[in-house]
């Protein structure tokens, strides 16, 4: 048994554990131990990425108990992968907010930050279906601290809509999982594959609503139309690195429907095979529109990126549902790419909001302000990217869901969506760039220095996702044809059975 | 009246009002129907492991018939979980209340006259 499978959850538990053993006199001890804690993660997750990469999928066995009676963490492409994105994205938003001490706003920010990691990993590396959500609620809880960390009166008013929508989710959850274990007698992801597909013909029905039921709470993560709405209010109002962070947590959603989807509800299994596919799709097209749309209405930078978070994670959406390889090696390819751009926006707007405090992140005229020719290259960038124009990755990304979706009798209104969505958000972005960086010159005030503690190093986080954004490009080839393995992976459900349950159950 | 009846109708009652009363719109009443929609889903749980009685939750090699345990290992994990988060709904919409002077869920000020004087 490889034991390393269980160090992205022992290391950011233990080191969230350590900050609350004493409170740090000297700051900068809590910012290493935090950064330490998310360059080990970095190394660890590309350790496990190495393990996976040749296709083998590990299994550790909590307590040694054997599946399907104890708990497994299952280590296969798509996770490793998952677990890659969260670590990089992690150490690149911590560096963000301990060069802005953002940390130093309240109490708490590392360990928060650190169970959110705990809890992220752990949904990523989990085999079992209860286990899943505990996982999910180790992660909303670390996000409701995170949220509201900094505090404000606008920001509890979403806090608390934020925080019963999911524990509403989480009751969906558990009625979700109770039908799946009332049909099939076991909570194992492995084993209700092997048992879902000979349900009696009185129990298919069940398994479907626990099937569509587990669907909607995992939708009402990724902020899939109608259950988007909390997103943008939540995100426009916690602090930006915060809400940069959560780029990933709108994936976790995405994550458990492709896990769920492929693995349980795949191809073998009978009445339920690929049950949420056809609600998937067009609430997923419908994302697309209003979440590009959103970037026209919106006010502010944080409002902008919220909306293009809902977006990108709905165009990646459309390509899951589609549940086919070549549509979920788009999606793959697609899903880091979104990740880092919904990052990268928010970090932007956190940037321009601090360089000019007295308008912060607002999208009006104002005077010019410190370090705005790079500040606005990297908006530049980061709009480029989000709609998908050449030369970064949500070109490669959007084609290649484009090409995936030719062949689908839906071909028509997926193009249509997302060529128009594109422009829409063109315009929208134009509009915010061109407002806040170019007319800026037409106001007469002098050039505003900036604040005091805003230095330039500040740029250095959103410069890194930037460089991270271009890596994907520049290794496009290779990694569209190690994400057509990892999807390969996914559908081939009989080996992530056979490595969980044994060679002779699979049979 | 069959056990199951009475289990199913206890399910559906608690839901009905948990849901009615998350619909509400002031905290108070939100949290109270979070808690009853807990309590629905721990009574769900248990019934998934179907409802026997009189056997017991452990299995032995002389105990030819035995209730799942299971369920009741995840009711109880699902009671902590919910009886957590209840406790930080409760301080988050008291501390909500404190800083914006309403406990309207969708924060906006007491306009109207209150309707039902809930």
């Amino acid at each position: 048994m490889n034991h390393l499978i269980i160090a992205p959850l022992l290391l950011p538990a233990i080191v969230a554990a350590l900050f609350l053993l004493g409170r740090w006199r000297a700051r900068w001890i809590g910012s290493a131990l935090s950064l330490a804690g998310c360059v080990a993660l970095v190394l660890i997750a590309l350790a496990l990425f190495v393990t996976a990469y040749g296709g083998t999928i590990s299994v550790y066995a909590l307590g040694n108990w054997p599946a399907p009676f104890g708990i497994v963490l299952v280590l296969d492409r798509l996770s490793a992968l998952m677990l890659v994105l969260t670590s990089v994205l992690a150490l690149v938003v911590l560096c963000h907010a301990v060069i802005t001490n953002l940390d130093r706003k309240g109490w708490h920010f590392h360990p928060l930050f650190q169970f959110q990691l705990l809890g992220l990993n752990g949904a990523f590396l989990t085999g079992d279906l209860f286990n899943l959500f505990v996982f999910f609620e180790v992660l909303l809880i670390a996000s409701y601290g995170l949220m509201l960390h900094g505090q404000g009166a606008g920001r509890l008013k979403v806090g608390l809509q934020y925080v019963i929508i999911n524990l509403v989710g989480s009751t969906l959850f558990l009625i979700g999982i109770g039908m799946l274990y009332g049909v099939t007698g076991t909570l194992n992801m492995a084993d209700m594959a092997l048992r879902i597909s000979s349900l009696p013909h009185g129990d298919q029905g069940l398994a479907r609503a626990g099937a569509l039921l587990l669907t909607v709470v995992f939708a009402l993560k990724a902020a899939l139309l109608p259950l988007h709405l909390w997103l943008p209010r939540t995100y426009a109002s916690t602090s930006p690195a915060v809400a940069a962070l959560f780029a990933i947590m709108t994936k976790v959603g995405v994550y458990a429907i492709v896990r769920t989807t492929t693995l349980i509800f795949g191809a073998d299994a009978g009445a339920v095979a690929w049950a949420p596919a056809q609600w998937m799709l067009p609430s997923a097209v419908l994302t697309v529109i209003i979440g590009f749309t959103g970037l026209l209405a919106a006010r502010g930078l944080r409002d902008q990126a919220a909306f293009g978070v809902v977006g990108s994670t709905g165009t990646l959406l459309v390509a899951v549902s589609l549940f086919e390889p070549r549509a979920i090696t788009a999606a793959l390819y697609y899903l880091p790419h979104s990740t880092l751009t919904g990052a990268l926006l928010f970090l932007v707007g956190d940037l321009v909001a601090r360089h000019r405090p007295d308008y912060g992140d607002a999208i009006t005229v104002g005077p010019r302000f410190a370090s705005i020719g790079p500040i606005s290259a990297l908006y530049l960038l980061a709009g480029i990217a989000l709609v998908g124009m050449p030369p970064l990755s949500g070109f490669i990304g959007k084609l290649l869901i484009l090409t995936a979706a030719a062949a689908h009798p839906a071909a028509g209104w997926i193009w249509v969506t997302i060529l128009v969505s594109t422009l829409i958000g063109t315009i929208g972005l134009a509009r915010a760039g061109s407002i806040l960086f170019w007319k800026s010159s037409t106001c007469d005030e002098p050039l505003r220095p900036a604040p005091a503690q805003v230095g330039r190093k500040a740029l250095l986080p959103s410069a890194a996702l930037v460089a991270l954004l271009a890596a994907l490009v520049l290794g496009a080839g290779g990694i569209v044809a190690y994400m057509d393995t990892v999807s390969a992976q996914l559908f081939a459900p009989r080996n992530y059975i056979e490595a969980v349950l044994g060679r002779q159950a699979g049979d | 009246m069959s056990l199951e009846f009475l289990v199913a109708s206890t399910i559906g009652v608690l839901t009905t009002a948990g849901i009615y009363l998350c619909l509400r719109g002031r905290t108070f009443s939100v949290v109270l129907g979070l808690a009853m929609l807990s309590y629905a889903i721990n009574v769900f749980l248990f019934a998934m492991g179907r409802l026997v009685i009189n056997r017991p939750p452990i299995y032995g090699k002389d105990v030819a018939d035995y209730a799942d345990p299971l369920p009741q290992a995840l009711v109880l994990t699902a009671i902590v979980i919910a009886f957590g988060m209840s406790a930080l709904v409760v301080v988050l919409a008291l501390r909500t209340y404190l800083e914006t002077g309403t406990d309207q869920v969708d924060g906006l000020a007491d306009a109207q006259p209150d309707d039902d004087g809930a």
